[in-house]
Parts: C-alpha cells; structure tokens; sequence
C-alpha cells in the first residue's frame, strides 16, 4: 500500500498537480479568457470529434483483427499480431511523417486521391486517419484475452439451440466482450485526444480548422504563456480523468449485474 | 427408431475417430455411450449433433434424415461436460435463450416462453434461481440449469458428454439417480458419454461399449457385465486379475494352477489363453475347503467402504492378487496383513483372443 501510493504519488499525482498550480495564480477570468478563446474552443472541437471517430473505427477494426488473431491459425499469424503492438512502440512522430508523405499530394496515396480531388493532408478526416493508427492497438489488445477466454462449446451451445452465427455472436459474444470493448475504446480516445506527434505533421495546423488541443498547448509554450498552456492543459486533463472515471463506474455497474 | 447410425467413418488426419460403426437406438431409451477417454465416444456424439461431420454414413434422428444439417436445423438437445452455460444471461435467459432465437414465425409468445421456462426450471427443481447467473451456483445445479436449457427446444434427441466427470463424487451420485428419474419421466431419446462404468451401469437402458471407434458389444447393463463379448468388455467393466497362461485339454493353467476350462472352450488342445477373475468373485477361508484352492498370503489391507480390497501373495501363481470380501467377513475370519488364507476361485472368465492389456 505505502509503495503503491510513494509511486502513484511520484509518477502521476504529483507531475500533474504542477499543471494545477501552475494555473492557480492566473486568477479566475484570464482563465476563463484562456480556455474559452474560439481558437482554443475549436481545437477542442476538433480533438473530441477526430478522436471519437478514431475510436469508433478502432473498435470496429480492432474487434475484427482480435478475431481473427484468435479464431483462426494461419502461417504469419504471429508476426501480425506483433505488427499490432508497432503503433504502440513507435515513436509517434515517426508515423506522422509516414502520413504526411503517403498522403501528400506527391505521395502514393495522395497522388490517386488528388485525381479524384480528395484531399486527406490538412483536413480533419487525415487527422482521423492518424488517429486511427495510434488507437488500434488499445482495442486489439483489450480485446484479445477476453475472445480468448470464450470458449468453442459456448458457441458450440447456441448453434445447438437453434441460435444463427449472427445471433449467437449479438447475444451472447458480443455482451461478453463489451466490457473489454468498451475499455479498449476509451482507452484509444483517450490517447486519441491527447496525441500529438503523429498528427501534427499531417493535419496542417490550420487555425479554427485544423488545430488539435495539444497543438495549443505547443503554440502557448512557444509564445512563453506558460499559464495560458497550464489552463488547457488542465481542462484536458480534467476531461481526460473524468472521462476514466465514467468509464470505471460504467464496468462496475456491468460486473456488479452478474458476479456478486 | 429414436436414433440410427449407418456406417459412420469419421478420421483426423491419419487417425481413425469412428471407424464405420452403425448403431440403432430405440426411441425413448436411455444410453450409455462406454469406453476409454480416447476411443471415439465423444467425437460419436458429436457427430450426431453436428458439430463434427462424419466423413461418410448416415444420422438418422427420429425418422428424419439429418445427415447433412448444421447443428442449429438438427433440433438437439445437447449439454457439454463442462456445461457452456451463458455467463453474461441469467438463468432464465439461459434456458429461454433457444426459445428466443426461433423464427419469429415459430416463437412463442413472452408469457408462453416464461411458462416453459418456469416449468422447465420446476423440473430440474431450479425454479428458486430464475434470476442468478451461472457464476452464483455450484457445479451440479449448473449442469441442471444446462439440462433445462437443452431440453427447453423439445429436442428429438438429448445427447450429454460426461456430464457428470466435473462433479464431485457425493454429487455426482445425486444427480445420477435424478437424472434417471427425469428420463423416466420425460422418455426423450438419449445418450450419455462417459468412462466411468459404474455410471454406465446404474444409469443406461442399455450400454455401448465403445474401443478405437468401434462398438464391442451392446447390451443392457446386465447382459454386457455378466457376458462380456470380449476381453476388452471384461477388463472395462469393473476391476479384475488378469492370469496369462495356456488351454491345455480342457484345463486353464493361472501359473502353476489348474482350473477347469469352460464348456466352450473344451475342446481346445492347446492355445495361449487369458483368464479373468473379479476380485469379488475370489473365495477367502481360513481352511481348505476343496483341493484346489490355493493357499495365500495376505499383503495388503484396502478399506472400500463396504468392501474391504485385500492384496494376497499365492502359491504357484505368477503375480499378486487382488480380492475383495464383505467387511463382515473379513472381521469374523479375524484377518490382518501377513495372516494365511486358502483362497478359492469361484468363476472365471477364459478369452483366447489375441486381445492385450
């Protein structure tokens, strides 16, 4: 218990309370003045909306690669789910010059895209994309040791009793697995919200278009507003946690129906 | 006919699962599928529901052709021995779970689903935990809820893999004896796997005793235990001693000992042999009773219960053997490890087949 709260304390409590004092001594209304800017209050926007739809494909994505890394054996089955784990192990900028030269307009895909006059670099839809990438793995591996755990003869049970593979998969995999899905998505729109390497390379940086919240945490460093960054960096951060917090309670609330 | 199988053949790989084995099954009778773990029973039963296709013969349940229907069309009731219930459902959605998948056509009404389910539930007396989930109950009440559940779709056949083997001893018994009274109750068509011969014994109607895919012999449980078609059967049915030695003119030789060959095998001149002999069925005194009985020394003393398992060490025979006599007995005779007995061999059983243990 004491280490547990000496490392909790030294590694997360105590770094992050520093955002919060450091954004104390503004004083209320230039804090309110900071964080309700329309530049900030659209990067926000657009943090929220790309990284909840990054999420959302994540999940279908996600739900679909655990499956078949699970169901089925096939030669180079291990090797791809280590693939999964890259987004996690690379260094985020890396992808972001990975995306910013696939999808420029002189890159591979960004070559055939242009002829159709469909521009993904500098849209919110390329910052999607990115987010996408970074997300996928929370949800693979969220995923995995659940599927595993269901066993054939569950399955095997509700063919038996006249259940379609659609049916046995919505009602009885798909409740099993919601828990995990639901952790695995929140936990990739968390990181989604938050990211920022891969991203700004192919978003652009457009203000009230193409600015993430981080971004204007970055910008406000660089023009040495060090309180300005602090106050969006809290309401981030506040966000963030209440967003765990919502999730906590969700899982308890699903455990407690069925477990006691 | 509740169920037939026509030569069916089922291989993994270069192994022979069921090698062409046909079987008819009375409606309404209740069946022991009976053999080692790894002698295809499993995958036998499996192949009736459907979740394993046999490479070729024909599943014939109750009249209908079903051969070739995915499990979910074949309307069979089957329960898994570690009984697959769904965890996320209750107990009620668990049984009302086939019910709620029919056609919407077919489907019963809610309160008629609620009706079957409760009555279902009364039946294999869990009506008291319609709300509980799965992970809330012990092993045996599990395995009825899952016994509900199969039975909720009006199977044409019932087919249970071990049912019992993830129970403890005591509750096993129990739900044995109940699960014979359901049967009897509900006269649905249906077959029990499972190694354990006294299971097999109590429980079926009849017994198929199965070994490398192919039936040894069928019966009931009396007809299969009292004449055992084979070697195999009699060592499989119950524990035995095992004497290898030869017919010679009308005499079994156990080591150096002398029995009288049965009737059949009289006329025999001379051929390997192997004789079985039951432990309960080894006479124990402590005079000599007739000259051929054999005297012996007691090396072991087993509690079984009721029985008590002695482990004797015998003049001119090659081994140990093992004897079991009535508790009663044993404390008149006042045995105890290390003591002299005559031991008289009442009944034994001669296969001159190549059969091995």
């Amino acid at each position: 218990m004491g280490y547990t709260v000496f490392y909790l304390s030294a590694i997360v409590i105590v770094p992050l309370s520093m955002i919060f004092f450091n954004t104390i001594p503004m004083g209320w209304e230039p804090f309110v003045n900071a964080v309700t800017a329309p530049r900030v209050l659209a990067s926000y926007k657009l943090s929220f909306s790309t990284a909840f739809f990054a999420a959302l494909f994540d999940a279908l994505a996600g739900l679909l690669t655990a499956w078949v890394l699970v169901r089925y054996r096939f030669p180079g089955r291990e090797f791809l789910d280590a693939l999964v784990d890259l987004p996690f192990a690379l260094p985020t900028a890396v992808a972001g010059i990975c995306f910013a030269t696939l999808y420029s307009p002189n890159g591979w895909l960004g070559e055939i895209l242009t002829r159709w006059n469909l521009q993904i670099i500098n849209t919110p839809t390329g910052i999607v994309i990115a987010l996408i990438f970074i997300g996928f793995p929370f949800v693979v591996r969220t995923i995995q040791p659940v599927l595993e755990e269901v066993e054939q003869e569950i399955e095997e049970a509700a063919h038996c009793l006249g259940a379609t593979r659609l049916q046995t998969f919505k009602k009885i995999i798909l409740p099993h697995l919601f828990p995990a899905l639901l952790t695995g998505v929140t936990l990739a729109f968390a990181r989604g919200i938050g990211e920022y390497g891969s991203v700004i390379f192919i978003a652009g940086n457009l203000p009230m278009k193409t600015e993430i919240a981080p971004l204007m945490i970055m910008s406000k460093l660089d023009q040495f507003d060090y309180a300005g960054a602090s106050a969006v960096a809290l309401v981030l951060l506040c966000i963030s946690f209440s967003m765990l917090l919502v999730l906590n309670a969700v899982q308890e609330w699903q455990q407690k129906e069925y477990r006691s | 006919m509740g169920i037939e199988l026509q030569n069916i053949t089922k291989t993994f790989g270069e192994y022979k699962a069921i090698d062409n084995l046909s079987l008819n099954i009375a409606s309404g009778d209740l069946i022991a599928l009976l053999g080692p773990s790894g002698c295809g029973k499993t995958t036998l039963l499996r192949i009736i529901a459907g979740l394993e296709m046999a490479d070729s013969g024909k599943i014939i349940l109750e009249n209908k052709d079903t051969t070739n229907l995915p499990p979910r069309k074949k309307n069979v009731g089957f329960v898994f021995q570690h009984y697959a219930l769904f965890r996320r459902l209750t107990v009620f959605e668990n049984v009302a779970f086939g019910l709620k998948v029919l056609p919407l056509r077919e489907r019963p009404s809610r309160s008629e689903i609620r009706d079957k389910v409760e009555h279902l539930l009364k039946l294999v007396q869990m009506d008291w935990a319609l709300k509980r989930y799965p992970s809330q109950l012990s092993g045996g009440q599990r395995q009825r809820v899952a016994l509900a559940r199969a039975l909720a779709v009006n199977p044409r056949v019932l087919l249970l893999d071990e049912p019992f083997s993830a129970l403890d001893a005591k509750v096993r018994q129990e739900l044995r004896r109940w699960l014979r009274k359901l049967h009897d109750e509900i006269h649905v068509t249906s077959i029990f796997v499972t190694h354990d011969q006294e299971e097999a014994l109590e429980l079926a109607d009849k017994i198929v005793v199965i070994n490398k895919g192919r039936i040894e012999q069928q019966g009931t449980p009396q007809e299969v235990y009292d004449h055992p078609a084979n070697a195999f059967v009699y060592n499989f049915l119950g524990n035995v001693n095992v004497f290898h030695g030869r017919i010679h003119n009308g005499k079994v030789s156990l080591g150096n000992h002398h029995v009288d060959a049965p009737d059949d095998l009289k006329n025999i001149e001379e051929k390997p042999s192997q004789t079985f002999v039951r432990p309960h069925e080894i006479g124990i005194s402590r005079i000599r009773s007739n000259d051929n009985d054999l005297a012996g020394t007691i090396r072991e003393v087993r509690l079984l219960g009721g029985q008590i398992g002695l482990n004797l060490e015998c003049e001119g025979l090659d081994g140990p053997i093992e004897a079991e006599i009535p508790r009663e007995l044993f404390i008149n005779l006042q045995l105890e490890k290390g003591v002299q007995v005559f031991v008289t061999i009442n009944r034994v059983r001669v296969f001159t087949g190549d059969y091995e243990i």
